[in-house]
Formats: C-alpha cells, structure tokens, sequence
C-alpha cells in the first residue's frame, strides 16, 4: 500500500502569457506508516502537491498511483480515493458548520453512504481519536476554544478512516500548549493506528520532533527528501530558499566550529542536550 | 534623560460578555479582560502573551477602541477610550494590524491601499502621496508600489498592511499575531520592519504573539492568563520561569529551553538565557 507519483506535472493556464510550473517531474513514494514533514517558502508547491494526492487537483502530465492503481485511469474511483486520502486543510474550523459537535464529524461518514447509526459510531471512535471526550457531543462546535475547534475538524476527516492524513499546518494561531497537544496527538495516531501522515509546516522545530522524514518543496520541485538529521544538515541552503532549520541546528554547527566535538546533526533540544552533556561531561556538577 | 511620556495606560480594564442560549435567556458572563493595570511608555516595545482565550486579544482591541471597558478606564494618548467622539483621534494615534493579511487589504493597487487610510482621514492628495512613498520605504516594499497585492508573498502582504497603518501617522501600532499565517522568511520579514519601526520611527509598539523567539526583542513582555496580567519583566526575567511559563500554555524560545535543560543536567548555565548565541557564549565560559 502506496501512493506514488511518477513526473507529475502541474501547470497554471498553459500555454497562455500566465503559465506557472507550479510542479515540475516530481516522483514521490509515499508507503505505508510513515511520518513525513513537507516544507517549503509560500507559493514552493507544497499545497499543489498535496491536492494532487487525493485527487483534487490533477496533474497536467504524470502519473499517481494509489495501492498500485493508475488513479487518472478511466473508470477509477475518486471518492474511494478521497475517502482513503483524507486532507485537513489551513484553518479547519472555518469549514465547521453543524449544530453540534457529533454532527459536524458524521457529514464525512454520511456522505460515504453510512446508515446515521454507522456515521455516529465512526463519529465517537474518532472524537476518542483526538481527545475529545463524549461530554462535548451535544455542543455547539462555534462555542469550542480554538484547539478544540480544530480537533473536531480533524476528527471530521478520521470519521472516514483514512489511511493517509494530511494536514496543512494544522497547528497555525494556536497557543504552544495547544500545539504541543494536537500534534501529540496526531503521533499518537500514527503510533497506534498506523496511519500515515503527512505534515505540512512552516515550523522547522516542530518537523524536527515530529516526523522521520521530511521533503522539502521549492519552486515546484523537491529539493531534499530524506531523515531530520540529513535535511538540516543543508541549514543554508534551506535558508536560501526561504526556510530554516531548528535553533538547535545553529547551536551545534557554531559549537563545532569552535571545537567542541559536538554531533552537529542533532535536530531535536534532547538530542542537542544529550550530545552537549557528553562534550562537557567533566564540567557536570555532582549531586550528592 | 527627559522622562518618558505615557502612551497607553490601563485602570482597573475589565471587559465582560453576556452568553444567551437558544430561548434568549442570559446563560453565563464572562469577564474576558478582568481587572487589569498597566502603562506603556511612547517608544516602547512591548509583547503581550497569553494563550488562546487568555484575553489578549480582547485586551488589545481596547487600545484602538475597537472595545469599551465595561469597567474601568483605558487612555491612549491621553484620551479616555470612552469619549464616543474622539474614537477617531484614538485610532489614528494607534493603529492597529491583524492576523490575516488577505482581510486587510483592499485596494488592487499596493500604493492605493496604503493610501486609503490618510485619504479616509482627509490628508490632502499631495501629501497622501508623500506619506504612501515614505510608508512603503519604511517596511522595505516601495518597488512593489504598483504591484497588484493578490500577487505578493504572505509577508509582503502583512507588511503592506502595515504600511497602511504606517501611513496615517499612528504613535503607537498594535500587531495581533502578525506572522501567525506567515513561513519562516515572511515572519523574519514581518519582525524586522516592526522592530524598524520602532527603533528609527520611534513608534510604539505592541506586539501580540504565540512565537516565543519574536518576543526577546521586546523592552517589556506583558503574560496574560484568563484575563489578568499574571506576569510583566523583560524578556530575560520572563523566560527564566520556564515553568511558569508552561504552566500558562506558553513555552520559551527553543535556546532557552536547551539551556534549562543543560542546566537541569549540572552544567553551571545562568538563567535567561534568550538566544543561541548567548547559549553558545555561556558554554564556552564552562572551558
């Protein structure tokens, strides 16, 4: 179970004076059970990119292929594909719009073809998903905090069992507790529940926490695509396009150039803390 | 050294709201903004944090009379936020940027937007056009002047909006989480001009955010939580409470952060440590 993308191509108003390449021969395999992180400067392709996952947006030329089918095939089944692929985009909450809570997150379900008792089931299993307990059922999804607002909207995509999540910058204007907990939150799914996931983000410490692999978007290509610690090791030339890499990164890379023999790589504040302490072991103040 | 002036001071502020349920009968008040006090001197840099639902919002919309005071009193500049006719003279004295650009921007020109605010207030047309030119200088987009605004960078667009505000001449500006919507590149973009503004213009400048790396730079930082000021210092005073902080929903930039936990570990780090070259400095002194 894979998706994959083989040259996909994606062109705004081609052959016109207002042609933009938005995606240029991007090949990508995405398998199953993976944490990804895509980042990329606005306007890189990222979120071109992820519409052509579930099919919103089809390639000028290309192909993707999901399980191994041709998803631009005649005759396949988009809505399978939809219903496999979910997408969270930027501000979900904006898209909330039923009476109560359960409601708001059977719409998917239902719209799938389940019965209403079918829908709820789903419904509950995933407001358990995203830490939302059955006391906020019956409430109004408008009179929620910002962060619970926003795990009702995720749960609105779960309720569809996908085996794929994307979520476009799923923790933007939250508090960092609130962020710290939605995005817990989603690597407890993809611990527990296998689902793949793929992150969109504009917080490279965030990335650096979160995910095993990261692609990297600019000007509609795929500059790097590999583990954490391999990306941010090009930390300038992601600032040349716009991006960064974690403040950890900075720290190691200046204490290297001053000597220390430090593990540069390190991408997250424990590793950057456990490669620190093994340097100065000897300046450790003992407890007694 | 001349004393400075006030720009914005508070007086026991308390801003509260009626709940209604679906038959109209009130269901619960809420005291958004309860009981506070502060000041704020021209020139200033002051951050305000609090997490979502803390008041901060809520408290910053008094600062342009967006909001009265239920209770209590707010003057800017001098002037009690509650004269109804003097709404006008409060909001040109502070203006305010919001989080989404595209919300803010209505003109199709960049310099036709940044010019609808000193029309608005009747600026003669000579001088709205001086005042466009040496707004867009000042957040670094004057070759943009005649670009249509759809076409800019999510950072471009935000500095736009501030260039309107820039443009009617405010003492004071108010930024409700400006780069929340914004990547890296836009946010530095976003910072850079704020801090500019404040620094050469001498604007004073309020600045509300989740990002615990934009706030060092602040004279002051201002801690919400449920609609009180909970905490106020500088930077460094502030983020040596790491867990205070967090026990607030907030965090601490990430090279404070390393250095607690350095710290926690035996190394003999001082507290406040705010950047990562005061992190890298301090372990160097360890050698």
């Amino acid at each position: 179970m894979s998706l994959k993308l083989e040259h996909v191509q994606y062109t705004y108003s081609p052959s016109t004076a207002y042609e933009i390449h938005a995606l240029k021969d991007v090949n990508l395999e995405i398998p199953d059970g993976q944490f990804i992180g895509l980042i990329g400067h606005t306007g890189s392709g990222k979120s071109t990119l992820v519409q052509h996952l579930n099919g919103l947006v089809k390639a000028t030329s290309g192909h993707i292929y999901f399980n191994g089918e041709d998803i631009y095939a005649d005759g396949y089944d988009m809505r399978k594909l939809r219903s496999k692929v979910g997408l969270v985009f930027q501000y979900p909450e904006h898209q909330l719009f039923e009476m109560d809570v359960l409601s708001d997150i059977c719409f998917g379900p239902k719209n799938q073809g389940l019965s209403k008792e079918e829908a709820e089931v789903r419904a509950r299993e995933a407001m358990r998903m995203v830490g939302l307990s059955e006391e906020y059922e019956k409430q109004s999804p408008f009179e929620l905090s910002g962060g619970q607002k926003r795990r009702v909207a995720i749960a609105g995509v779960l309720a569809m069992e996908p085996e794929i999540l994307i979520l476009d910058e799923p923790t933007a204007g939250l508090d960092p507790r609130g962020r710290d907990e939605i995005l817990d939150q989603i690597s407890r799914l993809h611990k527990e529940r296998g689902i793949t996931i793929v992150l969109v983000s504009h917080s490279m410490e965030d990335v650096a926490k979160y995910v095993e692999r990261i692609i990297v978007m600019n000007q509609g290509e795929v500059l790097h695509d590999g583990a954490p610690r391999e990306v941010f090791r090009h930390y300038k030339e992601l600032e040349s396009v716009g991006l960064a890499a974690p403040q950890v990164t900075y720290i190691l890379h200046t204490l290297k150039e001053k000597g220390f023999g430090v593990d540069e790589d390190a991408t997250t504040i424990e590793e950057a803390r456990d490669t620190i302490l093994r340097v100065f072991r000897d300046k450790v103040k003992k407890h007694d | 050294m001349d004393k400075k002036e006030t720009m914005i001071k508070a007086k026991d502020l308390v801003y509260e709201y009626r709940k209604y349920d679906e038959e109209g009968r009130e269901r619960e008040l809420i005291k958004a903004v309860n009981g506070v006090n502060f000041q704020i001197e021209k020139g200033d840099f002051v951050a305000i944090l609090g997490h979502n639902g803390s008041g901060k919002s809520t408290l910053a919309k008094h600062i342009n009379a967006l909001l009265v005071p239920s209770a209590g009193t707010l003057w800017v500049d001098g002037i009690d936020t509650k004269e109804e006719e003097r709404v006008w003279d409060v909001r040109q004295s502070a203006g305010m940027v919001f989080q989404n650009p595209d919300n803010q921007i209505i003109g199709t020109i960049v310099e036709e937007d940044v010019g609808f605010g000193p029309e608005n207030m009747g600026v003669p047309t000579k001088e709205i056009w001086e005042r466009v030119e040496e707004s867009l200088k000042a957040v670094n987009m004057l070759k943009y002047r005649h670009h249509s605004p759809n076409k800019l960078s999510g950072g471009q667009k935000q500095r736009v909006a501030i260039a309107g505000v820039v443009a009617m001449h405010p003492e004071c500006i108010v930024l409700d989480e400006p780069t929340a919507m914004l990547d890296p590149n836009g946010r530095k973009e976003v910072i850079r001009t704020v801090r500019a503004l404040n620094q050469v213009e001498d604007i004073t400048v309020i600045l509300i955010t989740h990002y615990m790396e934009e706030v060092i730079y602040a004279d002051k930082v201002i801690v919400m939580d449920d609609g009180k000021i909970v905490m106020t210092g500088t930077p460094r005073e502030i983020f040596s409470q790491v867990e205070t902080l967090k026990s607030y929903r907030l965090d601490v930039p990430q090279a404070t952060q390393l250095a607690w936990e350095l710290k926690k570990a035996g190394l003999d780090l001082p507290d406040g440590i705010l950047t990562r070259e005061e992190l890298v400095e301090a372990l160097c002194h360890l050698n």
